[in-house]
């Protein structure tokens, strides 16, 4: 059997699971498992360049994604003036006197003696630099804060169209993941691991905390969409005739309809990037990552900079997770930060990945598919189970509430043992590496 | 000016929190930098190990609780802690020898080792939310105040009022004497010596005929009473829910990395050095300013540098520094 042959076959068998659970659940379910998964397919895909060409171990996938959706209401949501006439030259100001301070204290790192007085120097800087900061931005933020809290409070954004956020979303990324690999590559690789699931947290929590940006826990709902609303089709005579020329009542024509668009407008997205990372994969750029991650040293010694190279994949991987970040909140239409999970959003894309088979790009896209469907499944799949283990036991007894209550967390359990079982027996993953 | 006023509130709101949750931290460290020093890599799954190792001894201490069976003022906890150190035991063996041994064997490349241990931290996860459910678990009794505010007053007669938790004192008991045996251990025992020694130069330990499974099953077996005793501590201290194990997991790493991967004296440094500054930083000052400071200069705003929330923040930033700055460590561990 060819790669090409077996490499359709897995790619229709995708098809048929997720046309499968058009037929037995629902057509709005299996475009549901669709658009989430070509989200997760183009996120497999940036942990891939990271991973599978590169041996970099991101554990920070959720800030990315988190970012990329921050960027969705920074851009798209309507400004809020009377915010930004209260407090919004407060907060500029104050986020250009924190970075001020970052700076002197980096000039002064550089250019005073090594000694007691650059160590002092610096600590009165970030000292005095912090206090200042703090005296600038308290009052803006309460100012901010204080407009309209159940409707605004925030910011707001750009007011540009919704599409927009998708490359300001990589760029959010891209710029979080030069600072982290800046410190952390070059070093030990778990190091890398550690300061990502540290900087993934803390997105979250200043995501969560900072209401004058994005609401915090108080989430954005309505965001723009790139598509028609629902109920506007529904009251569109054209659109109801289309619908009723295939047999189907307005409503769920509508719906379906939505969702269509959204899948059209991410296979877009994930053709291009797919084409770009096949064209890199193959380049004489492509061929120097993977030497680089084959063998650092025998790469360093024919005169490749391997630390330069690493940042550079890194921060295009994470622009990668910040764009899917982006189309995820577009499509669910709404920012809520404390939904963030590293097991959703970091662990999940890992396993996508490596069962896929990392370092092919093809790989990662099916493991995105693939993976995402069973993460989908898992859950009314583990309450069958439960059901039928307990089906004997008498109701109400606290074993059987306990088993059918726990199915949800079967979730875990069978993500933690698909990887552990791929890396076991198939650690190149279903379709390898050439 | 009242110094002695501001000194007690100083001890009540910082000082003993902090240095119970820095041994607490330090505990966890040290299991993550032995890990790291024997089996060389970063175990990710050590937050769960210390999920599952309390959560044995929760179900330990209830049973103990439905037989009427208790530790007097102390909480029943502590008469539960050896089962569940057996309990934790059993799992890391087990996971050892189905999971790990394969790449050992292999020679695998450390970062195959933490994606590995990447999954054990899921199937842990969900073992412990499959058993115990994630809410949040109680299990301490006993004595609540070693000594209370009100006590503490009518003994002073200060204004201001000094508690010290029993869970808090156990905290710092318990960790000295677990360090006093472990350091005991690796420095005076002939399997310490040797285990000392792996870590060191494995070719030389491995030609000296030291048996390397003996010396990575002990590792195991003091890693995972290590991680049983400072989930209980932890959780008798704050409670217990299986996600917070999840998000200890950087401030032990940070703890470790501060320290110097591989070092136990720096794990302990590094654990204390990570709690103060978590605490310092996160603590409202206003009441310890009031009293020092001069009326007219008493703060109105809180004095607090950054939010609560902001905690790991902390613990990253000095994680940060650390890694700019002297990557091996403030104990110069292993290898960059």
């Amino acid at each position: 059997m060819t790669d090409t042959v077996r490499n359709t076959v897995y790619f229709a068998a995708i098809a048929v699971l997720i046309i499968g659970t058009g037929f037995v659940q629902s057509w709005n379910a299996a475009l549901f498992i669709l658009n989430f998964g070509l989200i997760s397919a183009i996120m497999a895909l940036g942990v891939n360049l990271q991973w599978g060409f590169a041996g970099l171990f991101n554990v920070g996938i959720m800030g990315f994604v988190a970012l990329g959706g921050l960027a969705t209401v920074l851009v798209s949501m309507p400004p809020t003036p009377q915010a930004f006439s209260a407090g919004g030259m407060g907060i500029i100001l104050a986020l250009i006197l924190g970075a001020g301070t970052v700076v002197a204290a980096v000039l002064a790192y550089s250019k005073l003696p090594k000694g007691r007085v650059r160590g002092l120097a610096i600590m009165a800087i970030l000292i005095v630099g912090f206090f200042v900061y703090r005296a600038v931005f308290d009052p803006a933020v309460a100012a901010i804060e204080a407009i309209d809290p159940a409707a605004t409070g925030y910011l707001g954004g750009l007011g540009l169209p919704v599409v927009v956020a998708w490359p300001v979303g990589g760029l959010l990324a891209a710029g979080v993941a030069w600072l982290i690999g800046k410190t952390a590559l070059g070093l030990r690789s778990d190091y890398l691991a550690i300061a990502t699931l540290g900087i993934s947290e803390i997105i979250i929590a200043v995501m969560k905390n900072e209401d004058w940006m994005a609401r915090g826990v108080k989430n954005v709902v309505g965001l723009p969409r790139p598509a028609p609303y629902e109920i506007e089709l529904q009251q569109d005579p054209a659109f109801i005739e289309r619908a009723a020329s295939f047999g189907l009542d307005p409503v769920m024509a509508s719906t379906l309809w939505v969702k269509l668009i959204y899948a059209g407008l991410f296979t877009v997205v994930l053709v291009i990037l797919f084409i770009l990372a096949q064209r890199a994969l193959h380049s004489p750029w492509g061929r120097m990552m993977r030497a680089i991650r084959d063998n650092e040293h025998a790469a360093k010694a024919m005169g490749k900079n391997v630390t330069a190279r690493h940042l550079q994949i890194f921060v295009l991987g994470s622009a990668v997770c910040g764009i899917a970040g982006a189309m995820m909140t577009t499509l669910d239409g709404q920012l809520t930060p404390g939904t963030y999970q590293p097991l959703r959003f970091t662990f999940l894309i890992w396993v996508m990945v490596i069962v896929g088979g990392s370092g092919n790009n093809l790989g990662a896209v099916l493991g995105g598919f693939l993976i995402w469907w069973l993460w989908v499944m898992v859950e009314p799949m583990g309450l069958w189970l439960m059901n039928t283990i307990t089906m004997g036991m008498e109701d109400g007894s606290a074993i059987k509430t306990h088993l059918i209550d726990s199915a949800a967390h079967m979730r875990l359990l069978t993500m933690g043992l698909v990887l552990l079982l791929v890396l076991r027996f198939s650690p190149r993953g279903l379709i390898p590496e050439k | 000016m009242d110094f002695l006023n501001a000194l007690v509130a100083f001890a009540n709101f910082v000082f003993i929190p902090a240095t119970a949750y820095g041994a607490q931290l330090a505990l966890g460290a040290l299991g993550v930098t032995l890990i790291y020093g024997i089996l060389r890599f970063s175990n990710f799954a050590h937050g769960d190990t210390m999920a599952f190792g309390a959560m044995t001894t929760i179900l330990v201490t209830w049973l103990f609780q439905s037989w009427g069976i208790s530790f007097g003022p102390l909480p029943t906890a502590l008469l539960a802690l050896p089962f569940g150190i057996l309990g934790c035991m059993a799992l890391v063996l087990f996971t050892d020898r189905v999971v790990y041994r394969f790449y050992r064997e292999q020679k695998a490349k450390p970062v195959i080792l933490v994606i590995v241990s990447l999954g054990v931290m899921f199937i842990m996860n969900g073992l412990v939310r499959f058993i115990i459910g994630p809410d949040d678990r109680r299990f301490a009794d006993g004595e609540r105040f070693i000594i209370s505010v009100r006590e503490f007053k009518a003994l002073t007669g200060l204004k201001e009022g000094l508690a010290i938790k029993t869970t808090q004192g156990i905290t710092v008991i318990t960790a000295v004497i677990v360090v006093a045996l472990l350091f005991y251990f690796l420095n005076r025992t002939r399997t310490g010596k040797s285990m000392r020694a792996y870590s060191d130069n494995e070719d030389l330990a491995l030609l000296s005929g030291i048996n390397p499974e003996r010396v990575v099953m002990i590792t195991w077996l003091i890693v995972a009473a290590l991680a049983t005793i400072a989930g209980t501590l932890y959780g008798l201290d704050k409670s217990f829910k299986p996600f917070i194990f999840l998000q200890l997991l950087l401030p032990v790493f940070a703890a470790a990395i501060v320290g110097g991967l591989g070092s136990p004296v720096g794990a302990i440094a590094g654990g204390f050095v990570i709690a103060f500054s978590e605490v310092t930083i996160t603590y409202a000052w206003k009441k310890v300013a009031t009293y020092v400071l001069p009326d007219a200069w008493a703060p109105d705003s809180l004095v607090q540098l950054l939010s609560t929330d902001y905690k790991f923040a902390v613990s990253f930033v000095i994680l940060l520094i650390v890694l700019l700055f002297r990557p091996t460590g403030l104990f110069a561990g292993k290898s960059v």
